[in-house]
């Protein structure tokens, strides 16, 4: 890993700190209350900070966990660093179409 | 100039170990000779016979050493037991008791070179101010070659990619003024100055390099020795050459792929914390690359 990738990872780690913390407690939030999928889709649909929030959080954890399987990969796989950076990028990917989904699906 | 030295005596010790397979130097002889006056039989007799005293140490040691290259293997010798007996000791009286072609390094026998480090009971050590007594209580001893480092025969390892990274790091001092200028005044209070020398002492005897787990498994990576020499120099005041140095440990296999195992600070014989050196790189290199100051 060099100072770019170290930088950017542990740059997602710190802005997932309090993105987690909230996330969490809406979920407590939503169990508690016993909200229904159609209440929490009548809080999120056309809400621009819920699709903001989340369409962030799933930014960060895209190129957080993208930088840490190409790190797994490039110390415990026979892979080089740069077929390791490319698994790495596409796993990015993927989980950013994911992320990027469901966040779609619950505000638009 | 210092990582020429710091190999010349390193490979003087192996030479002049080698040396003595052939011939013995006098004060050897006469330390050896004092040493086998001392019988097993006799230490055990001078002890005061008491109803309640504590078990008797072991007389003998049982020594398993690693021999040959890498594809060797433990042979097992028997060697006397000794008050303040160092694992150095033993390793020594094989060699010129029992089998002569044992290949072993060292040189000061007190703790400054850096040359004696094997294995010992499956940690790296420094052989020389490691007794007996701390490491083999149950009177059995299994000393091997230093890992992640190339064997060259029985206990002697190849240091040279150890210090090939060493220079990989910039671990050679770039002066900044030449001997006409003033010497500069350093406060030994400053904040840099008091880094320095908290990571200063280092022998470069390779324990931490052999105790790294990320060493074993990324042939790339620095190792902790070479990366907290970085972090002396970098809190140098008197270094120029800190710009190449950042950006050899901030590249791939530098300070970022340390793992902060700590395994480096717990094996240290000079208890030195090479992983706070590396966290101080990581916090640098991050800094300079925030302000353009370093192109990975």
């Amino acid at each position: 890993m060099n100072v770019r990738l170290y930088v950017w990872q542990r740059a997602t780690a710190a802005l997932m700190v309090p993105l987690v913390a909230v996330h969490v407690a809406i979920i407590f939030y939503a169990t508690r209350q016993d909200l229904s999928a159609a209440d929490i889709l009548a809080r999120t649909r056309g809400s621009i900070v819920w699709g903001a929030y989340y369409g962030l959080f799933v930014a960060a954890v895209s190129i957080h966990a993208a930088i840490g399987v190409r790190n797994v990969l490039a110390e415990w796989s026979p892979l080089s660093e740069r077929h390791a950076g490319r698994l790495g990028l596409l796993f990015g990917l993927v989980l950013a179409a994911l992320g990027a989904r469901a966040v779609l699906a619950v505000v638009l | 100039m210092l990582l020429w030295r710091i190999r010349t005596l390193n490979w003087n010790a192996c030479l002049w170990q080698l040396s003595m397979d052939a011939r013995v130097k006098p004060a050897h002889d006469e330390w050896n000779s004092a040493w086998a006056r001392v019988d097993c039989a006799q230490i055990a007799a001078s002890k005061p016979l008491t109803e309640n005293r504590m078990p008797e140490a072991p007389t003998e040691l049982s020594v398993s050493l690693w021999r040959g290259g890498v594809e060797g293997r433990y042979e097992t010798y028997r060697v006397p037991r000794r008050d303040s007996q160092t694992v150095l000791d033993v390793v020594t009286y094989v060699q010129r008791h029992i089998d002569p072609t044992l290949s072993y390094r060292f040189a000061c026998r007190v703790g400054m070179c850096g040359s004696c480090a094997m294995t010992v009971n499956g940690r790296p050590r420094w052989t020389c101010r490691t007794h007996v007594a701390k490491v083999a209580g149950s009177g059995r001893l299994e000393i091997g070659p230093l890992a992640n480092l190339p064997v060259i025969k029985d206990l002697a390892t190849d240091m040279a990619p150890f210090f090939e990274k060493w220079r990989e790091a910039k671990g050679a001092f770039a002066p900044s003024r030449t001997r006409a200028d003033a010497i500069p005044r350093i406060r030994p209070d400053s904040p840099a100055r008091l880094a320095a020398d908290a990571a200063v002492e280092c022998i470069n005897c390779g324990v931490c390099y052999a105790a790294c787990d990320t060493v074993r498994w990324n042939a790339a990576y620095l190792g902790p020795a070479a990366l907290n020499r970085a972090w002396t120099l970098i809190n140098d005041e008197r270094d120029a050459g800190n710009v190449a140095r950042l950006q050899a440990v901030a590249a791939t296999g530098g300070c970022h792929a340390c793992h902060s195992h700590q395994s480096c600070q717990e094996h240290c014989p000079l208890s030195l914390n090479p992983t706070a050196s590396i966290a101080g790189l990581k916090r640098r290199t991050a800094l300079a690359y925030l302000k353009g100051e370093l192109k990975p």
